[in-house]
C-alpha cells in the first residue's frame, strides 16, 4: 500500500457513521418550514437561476437541444423580469449545438461524460469522452464514478479516475472545465457510503458533487443531499476549499425545490445559496417554478398551456 | 354488550382518493331540524388546485375512450348507486326533512338520470354533429368534442341536482371538479364513494365540500379550467364576478339559472351541448 493510498483509506475510514434515523428526521423537519409571499417569490427566482436544464435522452435531437437552450435563456418569454437558468445539460455530441445557441448569454453548457450513466467503460474511453466534450466547448463536465469499484472497496481506483478526468477537463489556455462528480446515490446503498464518496470526490478535486444521473430510482432525496451538504461544509472548514452541491433527478415541484433551499440555508449557510455553488439537475421542475411564479404575479392559478412542452 | 358508535369521516374526493382538506378545516353538516349530521371537510383553494390537477391528468385517458365505453362506465355508476339506494333515501330524509315517498322519488330520479345520460354517450355526436352542405367539392363535417376540465358549482338539490350536472359533463369526455351543495353535503360524499367503487377512473370526477363563495373564484380564474358551470350559484353578484373571472382565458360558462330549476323535469340535451366544442373538418371529395 502506497503512502497516498494509506492516507486516503485513513481519512475515509475515520469518517463518523451517519445516524440514519436522526438524518431522516432532520431532513423531514427542515421540509416543514413554511415559505410564503415575498420569501417564496425570492426563493422561486433563486431556484430558477439554479436550474441545470437537462435533456439526456436517446431521442435528443439538435432541434430539441436548441429549444431547451432558448428556454434556459428566457424561461418565461412573457416576463422579462424572470431570471435565466444556470446551464443546459446535454450529452457530449450536443454540446456544440447548445453552445452555439447560448452564444454570449453567459449561460453554461454542462455535458455528461465518462460513459454516462453507467460508467462501465475503459478509462481511456471515459477520458476521450470527456476531452471531446471539453473541446466542443463544455463549461462543465458531469462525470459518473465507478460504483462497482466503490462498492467493492476499491476507493483508489475511483479516486484515480476522478483525478484523471479532472486532468482531461483542462483546456489549452490553462483553465479547466468545472468538474461535477455524480455518485448515483441510489446505487450506493447507505448514507455512510454517500459521506465517503463525497469526501473521496472532494479530495480528488471535484468542483461540484452531484447526487444522481436521473436514470436510477431513487434519485435525489432530501436526506442524501443533507449528507452531502454536511460533507462540503466540513470539507471547507478543514481545507478552506468550497465545493458545490447538485441534487439531480426526482425534484419536480417548486415545493420540493424550496425544501432544498431551506436545507442549504440551514446546513451550510448563505454562501451556498448561489447558482455557483448549488444547482438543481432537472427538466420538469422549471415548468412548475414558472407556473408558481405566474401564480404569484397574477394572483390566479396558471396551467400547462402557459409554459412550453419539452 | 353495547356497541361503540362507528362514526363516519366525511372527506373530499380528489383524483380517486379520499383526502381530508389540506387546510385541516371542517364544518358541520346539519339536518332539517338543525341537528348534527357530521363533520365535513372544508375544502380550501389548494384542494381546488389539486382537484384541477387531478382532473387535467385524467382528461387525456377519459376523453379518448370510446363513447360506448364511457356509456358503460357511467351506467355502472348507476348500478352502484342502486345498491346504495336505501342509504341515499335515508340521507335525503335527514338532510332535507323529506318524507319517505318524496325522498324515494328523488333518489330514483337521480339514478334514472345517470342511466339516461349514460345512454347518450354514444349517441349525442350523431345528434349534435352534422355533415354540412358547402358549395365546393368537400366533405364538411362538424363534430362535438369535450371542452376539457369543467368546474361546477352544484345546485343545492342534494342528489338529483348533483348528478344532473355531473353526468352530462362526463359522458362527453370532460373531467369535472364539483363544489357540492354547501347546505346538503352528505349525499355528495356518498355519491363519491359510489364513483370510487364503480369503473370511473380516478380524477374524472372530483368532489369538494365547502363554501362555493370561497373556492369558486379560484376555479373561475384558474387558467387550466376550460369551462365553468354555475348551476348552483344563487347569488347574482357572485355569479357576475365569477363570469368576469372566467373571461380571462375565455372559459365556456353555463350561466346561473335565473329562476329555480325543477330537476325532476324531463332533461334536454342542453347541458350536454353546453360543455362541448364543435370541430369542423373540411376534406376534399374524391381524394
Amino acid at each position: 500500500m502506497t503512502g497516498a493510498t494509506a492516507s486516503l483509506r485513513k481519512t475515509l475510514g475515520g469518517l463518523p457513521g451517519v445516524d440514519q434515523v436522526g438524518l431522516e428526521a432532520r431532513a423531514a423537519g427542515l421540509g416543514t418550514r413554511s415559505i410564503k409571499t415575498t420569501a417564496k417569490a425570492w426563493a422561486i427566482d433563486l431556484a430558477i437561476s439554479m436550474v441545470d436544464l437537462t435533456t439526456l435522452e436517446g431521442a435528443d435531437t439538435p432541434g430539441k437541444v436548441r429549444a431547451l437552450a432558448n428556454k434556459a435563456m428566457r424561461p418565461d418569454p412573457t416576463d422579462p423580469s424572470c431570471p435565466s437558468a444556470a446551464a443546459v445539460c446535454v450529452y457530449p455530441d450536443m454540446v456544440k449545438i447548445a453552445k452555439d445557441t447560448l452564444g454570449d448569454s453567459g449561460l453554461n453548457v454542462a455535458s455528461v461524460a465518462t460513459a454516462f450513466p453507467s460508467g462501465r467503460a475503459a478509462l481511456d474511453i471515459k477520458l476521450a469522452d470527456t476531452r471531446d466534450a471539453v473541446e466542443a466547448g463544455a463549461d462543465e463536465i458531469d462525470m459518473v464514478i465507478d460504483r462497482g469499484a466503490f462498492l467493492t472497496g476499491n476507493y483508489e481506483l475511483v479516486f484515480d479516475e476522478i483525478v484523471a478526468t479532472k486532468e482531461a477537463c483542462a483546456r489549452p489556455d490553462g483553465t479547466h472545465a468545472h468538474l461535477k462528480v455524480i455518485f448515483e446515490t441510489g446505487e450506493l446503498q447507505t448514507y455512510d457510503n454517500v459521506r465517503k464518496a463525497s469526501w473521496l470526490a472532494m479530495m480528488a478535486g471535484a468542483d461540484f458533487i452531484k447526487t444522481s444521473t436521473g436514470k436510477v430510482q431513487p434519485a435525489a432525496t432530501l436526506p442524501v443531499t443533507l449528507v452531502m451538504l454536511e460533507a462540503v461544509r466540513d470539507f471547507r472548514a478543514e481545507t478552506g476549499r468550497q465545493v458545490g452541491v447538485k441534487p439531480a433527478g426526482g425534484i419536480k415541484t417548486s415545493k420540493d425545490a424550496i425544501k432544498y433551499l431551506v436545507m442549504v440555508n440551514e446546513i451550510v449557510g448563505e454562501d451556498w445559496l448561489d447558482p455557483d455553488w448549488f444547482r438543481f439537475g432537472a427538466s420538469s421542475l422549471l415548468n412548475d417554478l414558472l407556473l408558481q411564479r405566474q401564480k404569484i404575479a397574477t394572483g390566479h392559478y396558471s396551467g400547462p398551456d402557459y409554459v412550453t412542452l419539452d | 354488550m353495547t356497541r361503540l358508535d362507528v362514526r363516519k369521516t366525511h372527506k373530499l374526493y380528489i383524483g380517486g382518493a379520499f383526502p381530508r382538506s389540506e387546510s385541516g378545516r371542517t364544518f358541520e353538516a346539519v339536518d332539517a331540524k338543525g341537528g348534527f349530521l357530521g363533520n365535513m371537510a372544508l375544502a380550501s383553494r389548494k384542494d381546488a388546485r389539486d382537484a384541477v390537477l387531478a382532473a387535467r391528468k385524467a382528461f387525456g385517458g377519459w376523453s379518448t375512450r370510446t363513447p360506448y365505453n364511457r356509456g358503460q362506465v357511467v351506467y355502472r355508476l348507476a348500478e352502484v348507486m342502486e345498491g346504495r339506494r336505501d342509504q341515499f333515501i335515508e340521507q335525503l330524509r335527514a338532510a332535507e326533512g323529506l318524507n319517505d315517498k318524496k325522498a324515494t322519488t328523488y333518489v330514483d330520479a337521480a339514478i334514472d338520470r345517470v342511466v339516461w345520460y349514460a345512454g347518450w354517450a354514444d349517441k349525442y355526436v350523431q345528434v349534435l354533429g352534422n355533415g354540412n352542405p358547402v358549395s365546393g367539392p368537400f366533405f364538411n363535417l362538424s363534430t362535438p368534442e369535450p371542452t376539457g376540465v369543467v368546474a361546477t358549482v352544484a345546485p343545492s338539490g342534494p342528489l338529483l341536482g348533483l348528478v344532473s350536472v355531473i353526468a352530462p359533463a362526463i359522458v362527453t369526455g370532460n373531467t369535472v371538479v364539483v363544489i357540492a351543495s354547501e347546505k346538503y353535503p352528505v349525499p355528495a360524499v356518498t355519491l363519491s364513494e359510489c364513483m370510487a367503487t364503480s369503473d370511473l377512473p380516478g380524477g374524472v370526477v372530483n368532489i369538494l365540500t365547502g363554501k362555493p363563495a370561497e373556492i369558486a373564484p379560484w376555479l373561475a380564474s384558474h387558467m387550466d379550467v376550460n369551462a365553468l358551470d354555475l348551476a348552483g350559484v344563487d347569488d347574482p353578484e357572485l355569479a357576475a364576478s365569477l363570469e368576469v373571472a372566467a373571461a380571462d382565458n375565455l372559459k365556456r360558462v353555463l350561466r346561473a339559472p335565473s329562476a329555480p330549476v325543477d330537476w325532476l323535469a324531463e332533461p334536454t340535451l342542453a347541458r350536454l351541448e353546453g360543455l362541448v366544442e364543435t370541430k369542423t373538418v373540411w376534406h376534399p371529395i374524391g381524394v
